[in-house]
């Protein structure tokens, strides 16, 4: 930093006009993103470079580690866990899916005819995170419990008949099958969809609806044409803000589920803490990112939302 | 999660919630590993790339593995131990054994309940023990297979028998010879845990559990089922069941006992493999039997009538948490007296009254019954000759071996 004051001072001295000052502004947005920058270097990029470097050592935890540039691990990871890494992105993306199912229309509500409950809906919404995330995951146990009225109801009316059959279940419970854990995902995200997706809605000018019905549009169209586009952006940040953590989380999964819903974040999880393998817990975490950076990238661009990111 | 609920229970049952939500070791930890996880998965990947990447020194810490001993000087002792797993007086701020330890040897300890897993804790200590640098604890507990694996590595101190005179009358003979430290040279037991079968009365209705087999083989019971995710409780009572000793079984017997539980995973008997979580699924009844802690047991035991255990025919596991003095620790003779102290059976009573588990030291019966005439009489807290007899442990394992099995076991559990 001490060439900008050097840099600075010269022109200074022939100039009075106003060059000088004029330089100092431009260089002002980059100070104010030094924190920021630094912040990301310790705490992003460092650890990026460690783990990276991790992915490609072997070793022992009594022999030590060494890199060696041993690229295999990742091939190796890969074909042993791919079942769980597709899993993760079935799980998440159906829990995306459920949230924007059943968040849009929340946030429509809130935005366009909550009136003045409008506050205290949005409070409703992010009142739960006031509590600890494992605790709200363990409520689920309880919500969901065999002998509980939820999981009464269903029987009931043979749904569980239905999700067995497409192996969501299993027999007449719910608990420990692959709906427990989408169903916890769902919950466990749903604010990070409603939220985005409110603040665009919120936006839209409410004279549009009326131009659209004013030109024979009938509410839905003027939904499909007019405010669905519109609120596009909230759309994808909000998905993405849904899929991303869901599909590296691994409490649901470990509450919710059982051996046969164990999701990517499990298997990371084991191979760091149990087996000690850190080079494949490493090279898993690696895969996944760039997994999902992939999947993202696809997304936004078919999306046409480039500007979001 | 019914235990929660304090207007629906009467006044006994409060009291024995509260004991029960106090009693951490038992009602949080190992439930921790999903704690951490709160904080997101991305931290996995990054704690993973940092404590990896220090490329750390093979086994042995460099430079000799004991520090100046300033015991003598300094009256202080740091000790690292699992959430409520100690004695607390009535206003919670305060644990009594403590202060009498403080009053009786001038030796004031700051205590800390920072382990709430063992994997988590040695991930936290591995670099400065690796590096060969003080921890900053004097005295840590780890559960019997981590301290087989810090011994291995060399991180830890031999204590001083000469300043272990109860300890060394006192241990209970079950836990003098383990394989991994033979005559206890640099470990002794805080607690031992005993792993037994567990069930509710009610969802059980009549069906009859007597074994890990009845938990894998009765159809009845399908899906209501659970066993523990520590490798060494799961299996070694399977491989009890199956008639092999935990102490000295071989490969081939490690795999059949995996291909038993496995077959029970693949046809839905088993439910989930869990770690204290178990608990509220078994109040409930979601669970109709289980592996289970003793620990928990007898809390929950307090708390519902429907909840009670068996010890298999074929023998339980108990497995013990462990005192230990990590390398370059300042104040390894303070540590040695406070272990000693915790072996007169007078403290080690006032603690058992506390906590609930099983305790090492031999002569506790009479001081605990009269504190506790109930607790006296368990057979889980105070184990008489014929419960010892059937209580088993897990052999120490190679690191090779180590690998090996968390991965085979990890398959079977899922991932």
């Amino acid at each position: 930093m001490a060439t900008v004051t050097e840099a600075e001072a010269p022109p200074l001295a022939p100039q009075p006009a106003p060059k000088p000052p004029k330089k100092r502004g431009r260089l002002v947005p980059y100070w104010l993103l030094l924190p920021g920058l630094l912040w990301l270097v310790v705490f992003f990029a460092l650890p990026m470079i460690y783990q990276g470097s991790t992915s490609v050592q072997t070793g022992s935890l009594e022999e030590g580690y060494k890199v060696t540039w041993h690229f295999a691990t990742y091939w190796d990871a890969l074909s042993e866990y791919w079942p769980q890494f597709l899993r993760s992105v079935f799980y998440a993306g159906a829990a995306t899916v459920l949230c924007l199912v059943l968040g849009y229309p929340l946030a429509y509500l809130i935005a366009f005819r909550a009136g003045r409950w409008r506050n205290l809906i949005m409070i409703l919404v992010i009142a739960p995170f006031f509590t600890s995330f494992l605790i709200r995951t363990l409520a689920w146990k309880t919500i969901l419990a065999d002998g509980g009225p939820v999981v009464g109801a269903l029987n009931t009316l043979h749904v569980l008949d239905v999700t067995s059959w497409l192996g969501w279940t299993a027999g007449d419970r719910v608990l420990a099958t692959p709906l427990a854990v989408v169903c916890g995902l769902t919950y466990n995200f749903l604010p990070f969809m409603i939220l985005p997706l409110y603040t665009s809605l919120e936006r839209i000018d409410g004279r549009l609806h009326e131009a659209a019905g004013d030109l024979y549009a009938k509410p839905i169209t003027t939904f499909r044409k007019v405010t669905f586009p519109l609120s596009m952006p909230g759309v994808v940040s909000g998905t993405l803000l849904t899929f991303i953590p869901a599909a590296g989380d691994y409490v649901n999964a470990e509450l919710l589920g059982s051996t046969d819903t164990r999701m990517i974040g499990n298997v990371i999880q084991t191979q760091f803490l149990r087996i000690l393998d850190y080079p494949t817990a490493a090279a898993l975490s690696f895969i996944l990112m760039a997994a999902i950076l992939a999947m993202v990238t696809f997304y936004i661009r078919r999306s046409g939302t480039e500007d979001l990111v | 999660m019914e235990q929660y609920e304090p207007d629906r229970l009467t006044p006994a049952q409060t009291a024995a919630m509260r004991r029960s939500l106090r009693n951490g070791r038992a009602a949080m930890t190992r439930r921790s590993l999903l704690r951490a996880s709160a904080g997101g998965a991305l931290a996995v990947g990054g704690i993973g790339a940092l404590s990896g990447c220090g490329i750390p020194a093979a086994g042995k810490t460099q430079g000799g593995t004991s520090a100046e001993d300033h015991s003598a000087t300094e009256k202080t002792l740091n000790f690292s131990n699992w959430t409520e797993y100690i004695d607390l007086d009535d206003s919670g701020k305060h644990h009594p054994t403590l202060e009498t330890f403080r009053r009786r040897t001038g030796i004031s300890v700051k205590y800390t309940e920072d382990i709430n897993d063992n994997n988590e804790f040695f991930a936290k200590i591995k670099p400065q023990l690796a590096a060969g640098q003080d921890t900053g604890r004097d005295l840590v507990v780890l559960t019997d297979w981590l301290a087989a694996r810090v011994i291995r590595l060399g991180w830890v101190q031999k204590l001083d028998p000469s300043n272990l005179p109860h300890a060394y009358t006192n241990l209970s003979p079950q836990f003098r010879n383990p394989d991994w430290d033979p005559g206890r040279a640099y470990s002794y037991p805080w607690q031992g845990i005993p792993t037994i079968v567990a069930f509710n009365k009610k969802a059980l209705d009549g069906i009859e559990v007597k074994s890990v087999s009845d938990l894998l083989d009765n159809p009845k019971l399908k899906g209501r089922v659970s066993f523990l995710s520590e490798m060494r409780d799961t299996m070694g009572m399977t491989l009890l069941d199956m008639g092999k000793d935990p102490a000295k079984f071989t490969d081939d017997d490690f795999d059949a006992a995996i291909a038993r539980l496995q077959k029970a995973v693949d046809n839905g008997q088993i439910r989930r493999f869990t770690g204290n979580d178990y608990t509220s699924d078994l109040t409930k009844g979601d669970i109709a039997a289980c592996v289970a802690w003793a620990g928990d047991i007898v809390q929950l035991k307090n708390d519902s009538p429907d909840v009670d255990f068996v010890i298999p025919d074929s023998g339980y596991m108990t497995s013990t948490d462990n005192m230990l003095v990590p390398n370059k620790a300042r104040h390894k003779t303070n540590a040695e007296r406070l272990i000693d102290f915790y072996y007169e059976p007078e403290q080690a009573a006032a603690l058992a009254a506390y906590i609930n588990y099983a305790t090492p030291v031999e002569g506790v019966k009479p001081y605990l019954a009269k504190i506790d005439e109930d607790a006296a009489n368990n057979p889980l807290i105070v184990p008489d000759k014929a419960m010892q007899a059937r209580s088993h442990s897990f052999r120490a394992l190679s690191q090779k071996e180590e690998t090996a099995y968390e991965e085979k076991f990890a398959k079977l559990t899922g991932a």
